[in-house]
């Protein structure tokens, strides 16, 4: 039988002639992956050399990458003594894929891997961080681990005791409609087969629309893989990921894309037809709570967040900017802009877009994951409301378990912020 | 004989384990004091020790979904909890089999705050309704990190099995 694509990743990288769904093997890792919890990584790869008379040295310092981007600039003493720590730690182990707090190189580790080139097709990536599914839109097979995991494989070079994932085919067809994009259909596949409908399996999306799909849209959907519980998800690469990494990513070498054998098996198939797909919104409080925005049209919307790992970049800017430009944000409404990266941040300085957002009286933050996950700021009052770009909603997420979060897509959030209630874009723009 | 202080129900999130606004709290010997730290009640109990080690937090499917953070598993394990659900989301499952905290997969497992339960090696049993429910056992591929007393020694034994580390 025919191997599905991180089949052959996981064959390759356990220098294996072919592995199956259900098999355990330890793979070379190609990319480490940390954010502000590399302390704890730190913390737990210094215990493993503890009285073994080695030197904690990690195996390969070039496949480690650190990006600061939880808590930038940091919030308290504490993070900030983390910060230090990983400083150091970098420093001492000449670790160069590090981006520091830094408005030019510096963003969102989701964003930052893709944009240097630091992820290849036919790659396996680790990260400390559950939205590394991200990077399956690179062809790569990425998955999230603990920090004790990533302290093993500091140490060994290797993941332990991975099982091959089985593997659901995604197969989408038909154009999508104006202002309905890529993260109303992930919402929707996350609605289709539940929060946890992919766990412990690998998600791979196929069909026209994915192959016109920019890389911008394709790490949308292999972002969210996860909120269906999937370990990862993957576009096979393709032309459009070669130009990506040669043109904007500036890598030189040689490319070689891993595809699925046409008789690999799949648990499960799904079809998506997009060409009559609602915007999709995530109600309180699982990701799973899918329902097209009509039914929530007029909810009530305190803050409007865009940015993130999910929708932070530029073409999400665009979209958001072009609906808000020369209008104003609904009073009582807050609008939140953070862009996923430095260089998107310029370039969308360049386009006039961070003027655009400002003169319509949204606040542009520094790139970074802002107020996702409610560490320091961006922090939901009692009772209030959020619609938000990013990627959970669950109870508590941005901070304060007495508010609600609504997940959508660009559009959505910048229509809604002008109205200052859940609103349909194709209506609400006053086109 | 062991209580189920917590009854939790399906997709119960790190978030809610242990809310992002603790994570620059990185310590095992730290987290402890913000496990389920939005639950104010159950957390002021954990903090003052009124539940001892070896009590259970009982949740439905895909316990531990959401954040890789590490902190839900060791903020859990501090306290001695042990957790049985009908299943675990996947990074949640290998941090706790890493870090030692006890899970029990136990499919259609129903039970009540308050009820005692008897854990044996392949099942469940309520002692307040009877009910006995079959235990689904560890991924076998976890086995050896679990015999090794979690993936620090795991990993110093390989390490030090090893001339060479991977190149």
């Amino acid at each position: 039988m025919g191997m599905t694509i991180v089949e052959k990743i996981l064959a390759r990288a356990a220098g294996r002639d072919t592995v199956k769904a259900g098999d355990v093997v330890e793979p070379r890792v190609d990319l480490a992956m940390s954010h502000e919890n590399g302390a704890l990584v730190i913390n737990q790869f210094l215990e493993v050399f503890k009285d073994t008379g080695r030197e904690p040295v990690p195996w390969d310092p070039s496949k480690i990458a650190i990006i600061f981007d939880h808590r930038v600039p940091a919030e308290s003493p504490k993070t900030a003594s983390n910060q230090k720590k990983i400083r150091a730690f970098v420093a001492r182990h000449a670790i160069t894929k590090f981006h520091d707090i830094r408005g030019d190189v510096g963003g969102i580790c989701h964003q930052i891997l893709p944009e240097n080139g630091y992820v290849r097709p036919g790659f396996v990536v680790v990260g400390t961080d559950s939205h590394t599914t991200s990077h399956g839109a690179l062809g790569a097979f990425a998955f999230g681990i603990g920090a004790t995991e990533m302290a093993s494989v500091w140490t060994l070079g290797i993941a332990v005791n991975v099982e091959v994932p089985e593997t659901i085919r995604v197969n989408v067809t038909g154009r999508f409609p104006r202002f309905v994009g890529p993260k109303d259909l992930i919402l929707h596949l996350i609605g289709v087969i539940s929060a946890q409908g992919a766990n412990f399996k690998v998600i791979e999306f196929y069909g026209e629309t994915i192959t016109r799909m920019s890389t911008s849209g394709r790490l949308v959907l292999c972002n969210m893989s996860v909120e269906a519980g999937a370990t990862s998800g993957i576009v096979p690469a393709d032309e459009e990921t070669l130009r990506y990494l040669r043109d904007e990513a500036g890598v030189k070498e040689k490319l070689v894309p891993v595809t699925a054998d046409s008789d690999a098996h799949y648990v499960r198939v799904v079809d998506i037809d997009v060409s009559s797909l609602e915007p999709q919104i995530a109600c309180p409080h699982t990701v799973d709570n899918v329902k097209p925005v009509g039914q929530v049209a007029g909810t009530k919307v305190h803050q409007v967040v865009i940015g993130s790992c999910t929708n932070g970049r530029l073409d999400d800017l665009e979209i958001a900017a072009g609906i808000v430009r020369g209008k104003k944000v609904a009073g009582g409404t807050r609008m939140l802009v953070f862009p996923a990266s430095g260089r998107i941040y310029q370039k969308a300085l360049a386009e006039g877009l961070i003027a655009d957002f400002m003169a319509a009286g949204a606040v542009v933050m520094n790139p970074g994951c802002g107020p996702c996950l409610g560490i320091h700021e961006g922090a939901l009052g009692d009772n209030e409301t959020a619609l938000s770009t990013t990627n959970r909603n669950f109870k508590g997420r941005m901070g304060n378990p007495q508010s609600e979060v609504y997940l959508c897509s660009p559009a959505v959030a910048a229509a809604s912020a002008l109205t200052g209630e859940i609103t349909d874009p194709r209506k609400g723009t006053g086109e | 004989m062991a209580t189920i202080v917590l009854k939790l129900g399906d997709d119960i999130s790190t978030d809610v384990i242990y809310p992002g606004r603790y994570m620059a709290t990185v310590l095992p010997s730290e987290t402890p004091q913000f496990a389920f730290a939005d639950m104010t009640q159950f957390n002021a109990k954990l903090k003052a020790k009124e539940i001892p080690a070896g009590s259970i937090v009982a949740a439905g499917k895909n316990f531990g979904c959401g954040s890789s953070r590490e902190q839900a598993a060791s903020a859990l394990c501090g306290h001695g909890l042990t957790i049985i659900a009908e299943d675990f989301a996947r990074i949640f499952l290998q941090n706790s089999i890493n870090l030692g905290l006890h899970l029990v997969i136990c499919p259609g497992f129903a039970a009540s705050e308050g009820e005692e339960i008897e854990l044996a090696k392949e099942t469940v049993v309520n002692k307040s309704s009877g009910v006995s429910f079959p235990i689904l056992q560890l991924p076998r591929a976890r086995q050896a990190i679990i015999d090794a007393g979690g993936l620090i020694p795991y990993t110093r034994q390989r390490l030090l099995a090893s001339t060479h580390r991977a190149p």
